[in-house]
């Protein structure tokens, strides 16, 4: 005789409610374990994404084209062309795989003022074109930001401008060293200055017009680094490819390749949730199984007696099974709903200021925005409910081996 | 009396001996896991901490009250070599070193760099800092007045020089004036962090105060020693200090406070995470105490008619749980231990460590702490979490009448 699929469904729902104060405790506990995934990836995914897009944003984009030998020795000697004289590149790079790109030049220069005196990187951008690539053109919180490819003005971080006890509109001298290996100096007014979230780079960039940083360095049209942004961060494999085989002699390189402390945060990232996911399941498990083995243990009797009314092990096994089932689904769908709830008023960030300096450390910016990622909540439900059955096998399948006279027979324990 | 009960809690655990088993199984592996990620993340701490101190900022500095936090060459210590040496004898300590820092241009054959001049003290350098030992190419500092410059790999690399060629250095000194001079490189160090090795080049301290009109002063006294004698060793620079407004004594927390906030956040997040954790073995207690206490309604019943009193029943339900709880934490702070020690003996490691481990100063070999506040504070987290889960199956027994007690079977 087989039980109809509706009844034996029917069955494991009365079951599940006969103790009731039981069922909810294991309810709770699979609701705030899967809300522990889900809050504690959303975080930890929001942190690493932050600073991803803090690294791309100072500076790094996607793709970067420099000089061969320009990283070990970032300095004036080592320049690539102008893209003008790379048609193919300038075509790639105006298509639409690219999103954003500009020219730099990036040298190492000393900046005084009448106080002080500091190193720091100059760093002659085109300042319509570096508009979307980079924080710089909209983190100007006092003055202006650079107009032309040759103003007159430099941006200053605020950090670097109280250090030099100087301020907006004054004069600062910058010095640094001219492909012929003389001291090039010159004089600039403060145009505007930039805040950002790390003091290193407040302190350590000084951006200036290109064409600007080219008079004073007295040098022809070469630039020391191409940075351009593809769509998406972590499929830029396929874009470098098509761009190192149209920059010839130019080192191409990923911010993957450029920032390999970045690149692996990304790994171990994806690892520790794999092991997080593991180590909350296991605990989950642990009541799973005991709930499961209690309930079948205290109906020892009616699972003998439905057996000797004609049921077979098999459907008992299923009714069991079916019991976990409706368990998991009711939490997952509570902790889905608990991460919801609690996420939500945080979407906009919640403000870590109070250990920024800790955070800067780890190259991270003081607000934390939770990434919630489809993928994550899905893979978090999938293990639940999949490792979720597959744990109450072993209480299911116990309750469909009970003989059914030693069953009925037996009272209690 | 108080035997019976625990005898009478013994029993009553193991009666269902599969769900007592899952039960302790539960905090066991609970328990083992806190230690075990306790004792690597103390482990990870301790090493941070040290590996980032000993590179160049010691355990502690003295400086004049204001140059931490705008570094301006006026603001020094004067006297610095007599304060050094008070310091010495106060705190009993020989990890006493001044130092004093500039900026200058540096000028090889073919490049021009600005970088970060210290003048250290030769002799008592090496007590302080790990750069006079990590020299890869030539020697180290001679003494005090000689006219020679150790350089930062990466700053050598960049102006192209080795052991034996000059420098000339452009700077400003202390009064405003114009510091110059030509020193030749004696030796190149890496220290592994970049910021140090990118831009900092060392000179004699006496040297250095010719050169940038310093006089008898310093700006730093880097302190070493001991981290657990650091109470000590702040009481004996104090007692040196005392007659001294202008200067402070400032601890490796304000001189690095990045390190110490990586540190919490760290811990803080990790807290989070090992509360989700025992708050879900605390629910698998409930359960289980629960359940051992609703299929025992009809005996309770019957204990209630014998005239035994609620508070008594509530007491024994309490020593059960406690005994399965203290069961859990014993056999869970042995297993996290055992995992540990295996740790402290192998090392542990996992994939991306390296790139991980530069940034912040920590070798891709974790060895875990084996302490009391690696091994304990979890094991017992746990404990009192499942104590306080097993109150609501007594606060349930609270209710219970002798006659509706007798009539559930």
């Amino acid at each position: 005789m087989k039980t109809p699929f509706p009844m034996l469904i029917t069955i494991a729902w009365r079951n599940l409610w006969r103790n009731h104060r039981r069922s909810l405790i294991m309810l709770a506990a699979i609701a705030v374990g899967l809300w522990g995934m889900i809050w504690m990836t959303a975080l930890m995914r929001g942190m690493v994404d932050q600073m991803i897009d803090d690294a791309i944003n100072t500076l790094s984009g996607h793709i970067q084209i420099h000089a061969e030998g320009y990283l070990d020795d970032p300095s004036i000697e080592h320049t690539i062309p102008d893209v003008t004289h790379n048609p193919q590149l300038d075509k790639l790079l105006e298509s639409q795989q690219v999103t954003a790109w500009s020219q730099r030049i990036r040298v190492p220069a000393v900046i005084r003022s009448e106080r002080d005196v500091y190193g720091i990187t100059l760093v002659g951008i085109d300042p319509q074109r570096e508009k979307g690539l980079s924080f710089i053109a909209d983190s100007v919180a006092e003055g202006q930001y650079l107009e032309s490819v040759d103003d007159r003005h430099v941006l200053l971080g605020r950090k670097l401008v109280e250090q030099l006890e100087t301020k907006l509109e004054r004069r600062i001298v910058i010095m640094s060293q001219d492909p012929d290996n003389n001291i090039a100096e010159r004089g600039f007014r403060i145009g505007g200055i930039y805040d950002t979230d790390l003091q290193a780079t407040e302190t350590g960039y000084v951006f200036a017009g290109i064409e600007t940083v080219r008079t004073m360095l007295q040098m022809g049209s070469g630039v020391s680094e191409i940075s351009l942004l593809g769509h998406d961060y972590r499929h830029v494999d396929g874009l470098a490819a098509r761009v190192r085989a149209a920059a010839g002699d130019a080192e191409t390189k990923t911010w993957l390749q450029l920032d390999p402390y970045m690149a692996s945060m990304l790994d171990v990232m994806d690892g520790f949730i794999v092991i997080w996911f593991g180590i909350i399941f296991l605990s989950l498990s642990f009541g799973l199984i005991n709930t499961l083995l209690m309930a079948v243990f205290e109906r020892t009797r009616e699972i003998g007696l439905i057996q000797a009314l004609g049921m077979p092990p098999g459907n008992i096994l299923f009714m069991v099974l079916i019991e976990s089932l409706i368990m998991l689904v009711i939490g997952l769908v509570a902790g889905n709903l608990l991460s919801w709830l609690t996420i939500l008023p945080i979407q906009d960030g919640i403000d870590i200021s109070g250990i920024a300096e800790g955070l800067e450390w780890a190259g991270m910016s003081s607000t934390l925005l939770p990434a919630v990622k489809t993928s994550d909540v899905l893979l978090a439900n999938a293990v639940v409910l999949v490792l979720g059955v597959a744990a109450s096998l072993f209480p299911a399948w116990r309750a469909s081996r009970k003989v059914p006279v030693e069953a009925i027979t037996r009272i209690w324990q | 009396m108080t035997s019976t009960a625990t005898t009478l809690a013994w029993r009553n655990i193991w009666r269902h001996p599969r769900r007592t088993i899952l039960t302790i199984a539960a905090m066991v592996f609970a328990d083992t896991l806190l230690v075990f990620m306790l004792g690597l993340q103390f482990g990870q701490y301790r090493m941070m901490i040290d590996n980032s101190l000993r590179i160049f900022t010691g355990q502690m500095q003295v400086q004049a009250s204001g140059y931490y936090d705008e570094p301006h060459m006026y603001r020094s210590i004067p006297a610095a070599d007599r304060l050094a040496q008070a310091i010495r004898d106060n705190a009993e300590l020989d990890a006493v070193s001044p130092r004093a820092y500039g900026f200058a241009l540096v000028s090889s054959d073919t490049r021009t760099i600005g970088a970060q001049v210290s003048g250290v003290d030769p002799q008592h350098e090496p007590r302080v800092s790990t750069i006079p030992g990590l020299i890869k190419q030539g020697r180290y500092l001679g003494s005090r007045t000689d006219n020679e410059i150790v350089v930062g790999s990466i700053l050598a690399r960049n102006l192209k020089i080795s052991p034996g060629d000059e420098l000339t250095l452009l700077g400003n000194g202390r009064d405003g004036s114009i510091a110059a001079t030509v020193a030749p490189v004696v030796g190149i160090f890496e220290s592994g962090t970049r910021d140090i090795d990118r831009q900092m080049l060392s000179m004699p301290i006496d040297t250095f105060r010719d050169v940038f009109s310093m006089g008898d002063q310093a700006h730093s006294i880097i302190i070493g020693g001991d981290r657990e004698q650091a109470d000590r060793i702040a009481n004996g620079t104090n007692t040196a200090l005392h007659e001294n407004d202008d200067l402070v004594l400032l601890s490796w927390e304000a001189l690095l406070p990045g390190l110490k906030q990586a540190i919490q956040a760290d811990f803080a997040s990790a807290w989070f995470m090992y509360a989700v954790l025992i708050v879900l073995v605390a629910f698998g207690m409930l359960n289980t105490m629960l359940m051992s206490v609703l299929e025992r309604t009809h005996e309770f019943g019957i204990l209630l008619a014998l005239g035994v009193r609620h508070g008594k029943l509530g007491r024994m339900i309490i020593t059960e749980s406690a005994v399965l709880a203290l069961t859990g934490m014993l056999i869970g702070m042995l297993t996290g231990g055992l995992v540990i020690w295996y740790f402290l003996v192998n090392g542990f490691t996992y994939p991306g460590m390296e790139e991980m481990g530069e940034r912040f100063n920590i070798p891709s070999m974790l060895y875990p702490e084996v302490s009391i506040r690696s091994l304990l504070p979890g094991p017992l987290a746990v404990f009192i979490a499942t104590i306080l889960a097993s109150l609501y199956p007594i606060w349930h027994l609270r209710k219970l009448r002798p006659i509706e007690a007798l009539q559930t079977v």
